[in-house]
């Protein structure tokens, strides 16, 4: 199962354990909650193409008591209906949990209108939200089930693609001295392949807001950070210099570049293009590591 | 009661205002008078209906009337949108009584079909979810989402109020209500300022459609 299916089915088990769960949906992914929609008519509810009014009615569920659960393509979800989020959700000071798929260009034979690289950097602008960004099906269910848990406000963050395993938020896949390198979600795998055979400390997060700093602080022990995002490129540049003040750092931060490039092709011609497949990731990361 | 009048004045201060000078007072009066099962004394009461100031402009009316009905204390009249009042120049939900924060055009609309929509179901008695839009507020694109959904689905426990003041820059050609009736919305189109045609409008709602009151009152031109 990919990471939307997972998501799905864990919302289908939850909504028959928690009577105050409910799923706002734009007739993205209807389909995977037609049975649902049969259980639990009035909490399964599809406004149509209309991600304003579906931002909006969660929020009005929420006003309710009601714990919404919102979902569709990242740019529709997080930038058309940007202001509903602030308003309908942030300035009510209701709870709610966003499940964005498309992740930056899963869909890349789409092209721009279907991207969006800057969704995380969006939640950056309001106040107090959690991002979750699984690497793994199995870290999708995880967060999916922690959000419905939790009363916040909750962006999980879906992809196509995933890595081969799953792994827990500040995971240390592999230790060294030269640098400290982060890897976010599902950029995980290329960087542990691009870090193969460098001296390198490399830790992978899948809960990247808010930033446990503390942590981030003991397992960081080199001057060299590397933080390699599958995001906007630069989207924790504000948050880990804050954290990472205790000491002089020199910080490399890679992800996906703002231009729009008028590209289709596949996602990993995405990557190529922002640097961001082994062999650029490996050529970033050497070029700040001391000569070999 | 304090005279609502007297009340507004509180707030906007004697000279700048005239009884006709906000459009939504009628409405307002009667929804708080005659209309909304709600309780000063128990403002969270989970079934109690929901009234929501879409539009947010102009509060001073509405500010009025939920001190007239002892939502909030009379003295928070007097320093509206200062530092340390809970009263702004659009509504915020820290002040008792008021269900939503508003104040950017277009968003009551959709909060009130997730309200309806929320409040189906339970248990108890079935509230009503009443939302009070302006003519030109109308032009903002999300509250068609929320009437063409309201409508397709029937949504039955909301009621929108359009306060037409003829104010939309280019106009409703057709009527207001016919906006509403398209998508299998009931209707009615009153005079704003007469209180037995608005209590009418207002509770002849019907099975399985969402209600459309158009009360109409002076053109904003006009004064």
């Amino acid at each position: 199962m990919d990471q939307r299916s997972t998501f799905a089915s864990t919302v289908s088990e939850l909504l028959d354990a928690h009577p105050e769960l409910a799923i706002v949906l734009a007739d993205i992914s209807v389909e995977l909650f037609a049975d649902d929609a049969l259980r639990h008519p009035d909490r399964v509810i599809n406004v149509g193409i209309r991600e304003q009014l579906q931002v909006g009615v969660a929020g009005g569920l929420a006003l309710t008591g009601r714990r919404p659960v919102i979902h569709t393509y990242a740019p529709f979800l997080v930038e058309r209906a940007y202001e509903q989020i602030k308003l309908d959700l942030d300035h009510q000071q209701v709870g709610a949990i966003l499940v964005g798929i498309g992740g930056s260009y899963d869909t890349a034979p789409q092209g721009r209108t279907h991207f969006s690289p800057a969704d995380v950097a969006l939640f950056d602008t309001l106040g107090e939200w959690t991002v979750r960004t699984p690497g793994h099906p199995a870290e999708v269910k995880r967060a999916i089930q922690e959000a419905v848990r939790a009363d916040g406000r909750i962006y999980v963050r879906l992809e196509k693609r995933s890595n081969a395993d799953p792994h827990e938020d500040y995971d240390v896949i592999r230790t060294g001295g030269s640098a400290t390198v982060f890897a976010v979600g599902t950029s995980l795998d290329t960087v542990t392949e691009a870090t193969r055979d460098l001296d390198v400390t490399l830790i992978y997060l899948n809960a990247p807001r808010p930033l446990d700093q503390v942590r981030l602080r003991s397992l960081t022990k080199t001057p060299e950070v590397v933080v390699v995002e599958p995001y906007l490129k630069g989207t924790s540049s504000a948050v880990f210099t804050e954290a990472l003040r205790d000491a002089p750092r020199r910080f490399t931060f890679l992800g996906v570049g703002g231009r729009d490039l008028h590209l289709f092709g596949t996602p990993e011609d995405h990557d190529r293009a922002h640097g961001l497949d082994v062999a650029g990731t490996r050529r970033s990361i050497e070029a700040v590591l001391p000569a070999r | 009661m304090t005279s609502l009048d007297s009340l507004v004045d509180r707030i906007i201060g004697d000279d700048k205002h005239t009884p006709s000078s906000s459009s939504t007072l009628d409405v307002l009066r009667v929804l708080y008078e005659r209309v909304l099962r709600i309780d000063p004394g128990r403002p969270d009461d989970p079934g109690r209906d929901r009234f929501l100031l879409s539009k947010g402009h102009g509060p001073a009316a509405y500010y009025a009337v939920l001190a007239a009905h002892g939502f909030i204390p009379e003295e928070w009249l007097d320093d509206v949108a200062s530092a340390t009042s809970r009263l702004g120049h659009h509504p915020d939900r820290i002040a008792s009584g008021i269900e939503i924060a508003s104040g950017s055009l277009g968003h009551g609309l959709g909060l009130g079909v997730g309200m309806a929509l929320g409040l189906r179901g339970r248990s108890g008695s079935e509230p009503i979810v009443y939302v009070l839009l302006g003519d030109a507020e109308l032009d903002e694109g999300s509250n068609h989402e929320a009437i063409a959904y309201a409508g397709a689905t029937g949504l039955d426990r909301l009621v929108a109020v359009v306060i037409d003041n003829q104010s939309a820059t280019h106009g409703w050609p057709g009527g207001i209500a016919a906006r509403f009736a398209v998508n299998g919305w009931s209707t009615a189109t009153v005079d704003g300022r007469d209180h037995e045609q608005l209590e009418r409008a207002l509770t002849r709602r019907e099975s399985g459609r969402p209600h459309a009151v158009v009360a109409v009152v002076e053109s904003k031109w006009s004064a």
